[in-house]
Formats: C-alpha cells, sequence, structure tokens
C-alpha cells in the first residue's frame, strides 16, 4: 500500500513538472509578454518598460526564469501575479477553496442522482421510459453549458428567488454564523443545478448500460430465481459487480467536472478559478495561467487517486491482486 | 429501431445540417452583418395568415415593427403595413463556399419591411441569418479539429505502436501530458499563449489548431493499442518475413486495422469540439465579431441588462441541439457496432 502510494505521489511531481516545462516553452515560443499592451501607450518610453521587464525578471534566459519560479514553487508560492502584485498561491488557493465547494457537494449530489436514476430505470424502465430516458438524456448532453448557465441567470432575474451570481449578499456580511451559512447555501443552489444538469447526462448513460449489462449476468439471475426482491437485488447485488467502471469513471469525472464549473462560475459570476484563469489569460499574467491549470491538473490526479481508493475499498478482486 | 438505420437516419440529418450550414447564404433572408439600425433587440416574429381585423389572407405576411407608445426601444405589430413573404426572391448577395457568388434567398420580405423570426440583436442584426452563418464556423471547427486530432493521434499511436523503444516512451508521456489536464484548462492555457485580437479567419484557424493539437492523447493511445496487438498478428508476421518494408506494413496492414477505432473517434470527438469551439467564442477566446459563430452569438447575453430584457439573444443557443444529439446518436452506433465486432473477433 506504501510502495502505491510513494509511486503515485512520484508520478504525480514527474507529470506536473512535466505540464510545468511544457507551458514555460510555450510562454516562450510566442511572442509577446505582460507588458506588451503598455507599449501601446505613448505615455508609457521603451526605457520605461525596459526597467519594470527587468525589475521582475522578464529579461532574464528561459533556465534562470524557470529556476526561480521553481524555487518559489518550493516556498510555496507558485510565482508572483503581475496584475495583482500577489503571490500567485494567495490569489488562487482561496479561489480553489470557492471552486471546490461548489463543485464537491455538486458532483457528489450527481453522482448519487446518477446512480438512483441510473439503476432504477435499468431495473424497472420499460420501452417508452428507456425511450423517454435515451432522447432526454442525449438532449441534455447536447444543450451547451453556456446556455444552461445563462438560463439559470435569466430564470434568477425573472423570479427573484435566487441571487444572480456572487457567493455572498452584503446584507448578512456579519450576522452570524447561521445566517451566513444559510447565505451562502441560497447563492451555491442555482450554479449547482446547472452543474447537476451539464455534468448529469453522460454519467447516468453508463450506470445505465453498465445496469443493464450486469443484470443480463447468470449470478444476478440466480438471485432473482432464489425470490429476493427486485430492490434488493437491484442495489445489493447487481450495483456492486457494476462498481467497477463506474468507479474509474467517477476518476474521469473529476476533469469533467472542471470544465463544467469553469462556464458555471463565469457566466454566474461565482468567484472560483475560472473567472480568475480567464482573467489572468485576457492579461497574460503568465504565472497565474500556469499555476491555475497546475491546479486543474492536480485536481484530475486527485480525483484518480480517490477513484483508485474507492476500487481498493470495494473490489475484493483488486485488493487480491495487490 | 436497430443500430443500422439509427446509424443511417443520424448521418443523413447530419449531412442535411451542414447542408443547411453551408448554403446559408440561400437560406438565410439577409448576411450575417447586414443591420437594420432602426430596430435593434427587434423580438421574434412569425409569418401570419390572419391579420389584425381577423381578416384570412392566402399568403402568408409579415407585420411592420412601430415604437411602442411611451416606450423607448420596444416594438409592436404596425397592423397598417403588412409584407407579404416572398420566396427565392432577391436580396442581399452572398457567396457559397466563396466560389458562386449568388442573391436569391429561400424567403424575404420587400424593402422597408422585414422578417426577424428569432428577433434581432443589439446591433440590429438578423438572428436567424447570424445563426445559419455561426453553424459554418462550430459545426466545421468541430470537424476539422477532430479531424486533425484523429490524425495526429493515429500518427503517434501507430509510430508508438509499432516502434516501441524510446519513441513510444516519449510520444506516450506526451500523451498522457495531455490527457492529465482537463481539456478546457489546456485549451485555456495553450490560447492564452496566442494573441488575443485576431482576423475572424485567422481565428478559425487558432481555434481548430489548438484544439486539435491539445486532445490527440486518447486517440493516440487508442490507436497504439490497436497496433500493438495488429503487430503480432500472423498476416503481419508472414508479411515482414517476406521482407516487406516497415513503411509498406504500416501503411499496408497496421493503419488499416486502426481505422475502424478511428473513425468511431471522430464521431465521439466531433460533437465534444463543437462545444469547445462554443465555450471558447463565448469567452472571447474563439471566433470574433462581426463574423458570428455559435459561442459568441450567446457572448451578448452575458450581460445581465440585455439577458433580462431580450430573452431571445438566448434562442441561438438552441440551435446546437439537434446537431449534436445526431452526432452523439452516431457515435453510439458506431460504438456499439466495434464493440459487437471485437465480440466476434474473439467467439
Amino acid at each position: 500500500m506504501i510502495r502505491f502510494i510513494s509511486r503515485r505521489l512520484a508520478q504525480t511531481v514527474l507529470l506536473l513538472f512535466g505540464i510545468s516545462v511544457v507551458l514555460f516553452l510555450l510562454a516562450e515560443a510566442v511572442p509577446g509578454d505582460y507588458f506588451s499592451e503598455a507599449q501601446l501607450n505613448p505615455n508609457i518610453s521603451a526605457d520605461t518598460l525596459q526597467a519594470l521587464r527587468s525589475h521582475y525578471g522578464l529579461d532574464r534566459p528561459l533556465v534562470v526564469r524557470y529556476g526561480y519560479w521553481l524555487a518559489s514553487v518550493a516556498r510555496g508560492d507558485m510565482g508572483y501575479s503581475l496584475a495583482y502584485n500577489q503571490p500567485v498561491s494567495q490569489l488562487l488557493f482561496p479561489r480553489l477553496g470557492n471552486t471546490l465547494l461548489l463543485a464537491v457537494p455538486a458532483l457528489l449530489t450527481c453522482w448519487v442522482l446518477a446512480l438512483v436514476l441510473g439503476v432504477l430505470l435499468a431495473g424497472y424502465g420499460g420501452k417508452w421510459s428507456e425511450r423517454v430516458f435515451s432522447l432526454g438524456s442525449s438532449a441534455l448532453l447536447a444543450t451547451p453549458d453556456v446556455l444552461l448557465a445563462l438560463l439559470a441567470l435569466l430564470i434568477a432575474a425573472r423570479t427573484r428567488l435566487f441571487p444572480a451570481g456572487g457567493m455572498h449578499s452584503l446584507a448578512t456580511a456579519d450576522s452570524g454564523r447561521l445566517s451566513s451559512a444559510r447565505d451562502l447555501a441560497w447563492h451555491l443552489f442555482l450554479p449547482g443545478c446547472v452543474f447537476i444538469l451539464s455534468s448529469l447526462a453522460p454519467i447516468v448513460r453508463h450506470v445505465h448500460a453498465e445496469m443493464k449489462e450486469v443484470l443480463q449476468t447468470p449470478h444476478v439471475r440466480a438471485a432473482e430465481g432464489h425470490g429476493i426482491s427486485r430492490l434488493r437485488v437491484l442495489f445489493r447485488y447487481a450495483l456492486p459487480a457494476a462498481a467497477n467502471p463506474l468507479v474509474s469513471l467517477f476518476g474521469v469525472s473529476v476533469g469533467l467536472m472542471f470544465s463544467v464549473v469553469l462556464v458555471v462560475e463565469i457566466v454566474l459570476g461565482w468567484p472560483g478559478l475560472g473567472p480568475m484563469l480567464l482573467e489572468a489569460i485576457l492579461a497574460r499574467d503568465m504565472f497565474v495561467t500556469i499555476g491555475g491549470v497546475l491546479l486543474s491538473a492536480l485536481m484530475l490526479v486527485l480525483g484518480n487517486v480517490v477513484a483508485d481508493f474507492l476500487l481498493y475499498a470495494i473490489d475484493p478482486r483488486i485488493r487480491v491482486q495487490a | 429501431m436497430n443500430q443500422h438505420s439509427r446509424a443511417v437516419i443520424s448521418g443523413v440529418l447530419l449531412l442535411a445540417f451542414h447542408a443547411v450550414v453551408v448554403l446559408a447564404g440561400f437560406f438565410a433572408p439577409y448576411n450575417y452583418a447586414t443591420q437594420d439600425r432602426l430596430h435593434p433587440h427587434a423580438p421574434p416574429m412569425s409569418a401570419h395568415f390572419f391579420d389584425c381585423s381577423g381578416k384570412f389572407h392566402f399568403w402568408p405576411f409579415v407585420y411592420g415593427l412601430k415604437d411602442k407608445e411611451g416606450s423607448f426601444g420596444q416594438y409592436e405589430r404596425d397592423c397598417d403595413s403588412r409584407y407579404p413573404v416572398r420566396f427565392f426572391a432577391r436580396g442581399d448577395r452572398y457567396a457559397i463556399a466563396g466560389a458562386f457568388s449568388l442573391d436569391v434567398h429561400l424567403f424575404t420580405v420587400d424593402e422597408p419591411g422585414r422578417i426577424f423570426l428569432l428577433g434581432t440583436d443589439g446591433f440590429g442584426r438578423d438572428q436567424f441569418s447570424r445563426t445559419l452563418y455561426g453553424g459554418q464556423v462550430s459545426l466545421f471547427a468541430g470537424l476539422l479539429a477532430a479531424g486533425i486530432c484523429v490524425a495526429v493521434g493515429m500518427l503517434a499511436g501507430t509510430l508508438a505502436g509499432f516502434y516501441g523503444g524510446w519513441l513510444d516512451a516519449t510520444l506516450m508521456r506526451l500523451a498522457e501530458l495531455c490527457i492529465a489536464i482537463p481539456a478546457l484548462y489546456l485549451l485555456l492555457a495553450v490560447r492564452s499563449y496566442l494573441p488575443l485580437q485576431v482576423e475572424p479567419a485567422a481565428a478559425f484557424a487558432l481555434v481548430v489548431l489548438v484544439i486539435g493539437s491539445v486532445t490527440w492523447g486518447r486517440p493516440a493511445r487508442l490507436v497504439r493499442g490497436v497496433v500493438l496487438s495488429a503487430r503480432e498478428r500472423n498476416f503481419v508476421l508472414a508479411a515482414r518475413g517476406f521482407g516487406a518494408s516497415s513503411a509498406y506494413l504500416i501503411r499496408r496492414h497496421l493503419l488499416p486495422e486502426t481505422l475502424s477505432v478511428s473513425l468511431t473517434q471522430l464521431a465521439v470527438l466531433v460533437p465534444q469540439f463543437i462545444m469547445f469551439e462554443i465555450t471558447l467564442s463565448f469567452l472571447g477566446l474563439g471566433v470574433g465579431e462581426p463574423f458570428p459563430s455559435w459561442g459568441n452569438l450567446l457572448s451578448q447575453a452575458q450581460q445581465y441588462h440585455n439577458l433580462v430584457s431580450y430573452w431571445w439573444l438566448l434562442l441561438p443557443g438552441l440551435a446546437p441541439i439537434p446537431v449534436l444529439m445526431a452526432y452523439y446518436a452516431l457515435s453510439t452506433a458506431l460504438q456499439r457496432r466495434l464493440d459487437l465486432k471485437g465480440e466476434e473477433i474473439i467467439g
């Protein structure tokens, strides 16, 4: 087990290292930097720009800059944001917290919904409900996340039941822990719903397909033949047998989650990683971009690690192998 | 309905969608840049058979727009002005596939009347026309990007699987790098290094290249797997024994083996990439004004005031749904077919 963890850790570090090298090389290959925009301003002289560049070390060779950046990662700063004049980690970590606050509960809810829906449909669905499901889920799959998020915003604006964006309201800023938690949940609801709607379809389709396959296997039919109730057969005997590929899908869905949550955050004004990354890209604030991408890769790796542990916990076959 | 007919139907539908988009100039009543400066944010209108007094007209017509009394920027229909819908009538000039210049439109109305089936945007441009033209960008960006992605994946996967050794190790580590980052983040990161303000044509090429170049990891791994098993098959070993060159083996025996996996990947990836294009253009990192795409059409609705007052700005967002559904149906059918084939080989 310890060998497994340490190997995984080493792999992750190597992976992140590789990603950072590639991103640095890409940035180097393309002309222009954070101060390129200022060149167009006639009030800023070329000397000033040169001074700024050398102040921030942008005029040094690539290897030196990469070395400095690595040292800064080792210090836990992850580089320096030129737009905010702050270490990148101070900018990104609170944002990452907000993203996870939105994404983790939403992803878990999504999985619970998908499991219940997929299993019940595979177990009880007739011809027509299957058809409706297949049509509905593919329509949901085909709806752009952007459209769903905008629709949510429209609903919030029209009904005034939900706040149109943001994470806190000013009124409850310091009115006790309970009411600010309630306020947070109220703000969380719509982005969470959009997130669930846009990630539900692929997951529920997979659950359904796996369950359909497992329901044909001899051991499930034997369980049925013993007169065990349908519901118990489905959740006690069929679902665990279908769990293996689904757990792997869970790891993949973490990556999917990050792509969906980016759009949701930007449209609905949730102060997570997404808006910050977009802003950094538009301003060519390179270290923030690299930091954001590295964090997202790290989260994807973490998702896969969680999936591995889950697999180890629920699938005895893997425990025997390991 | 069996899988085969499902695949055929969705394939035919897709052909039809692409044809409509290519012939956007004919199906759209106006050019994507034609402005009606008197009517920004006009609501959607439809063709009528009954006029305001309830009288039936044999030929469909639309009403003119007039400003609502005591309001600013709101319209109501002008019962006194009726404009019959003309089919196959002349209007804005357009080019089909950049070559044939024509001015015949499927439907339009006589000046000064206007037909805005999906309303107009803030510049008074017809959203229906812009949606059709926008499909040119979104659909073909998805298709081309998927083509590049699968082509690169096939090449990398075949080389890695066939030659093995350090080439295999390098290519597969690179592929893992691409897979390890959530696709949209990688896309944004790569896009962030490229110039922001570019011509629509250059932006289109950029979007296609960026999407194609960051996503080849998965198809490459799938193709490598197929090649690894194919190169040990007896007919390949026999060909090698007869002295066939590596290039011949790859071209004649291995690439054909990977074709079914690659085509299925293509059908799976195209809808994903159309979504990527929509997201990129929506965020202002893809194709920009004045040329429409399904993504940047929605970006006007991002402004709170526009969204609340002019809900029809969201209508272009519905256009991708039938197209993507057809793609998903096609890819599901292809995947099932592939699985079945695998079982036949085993059995």
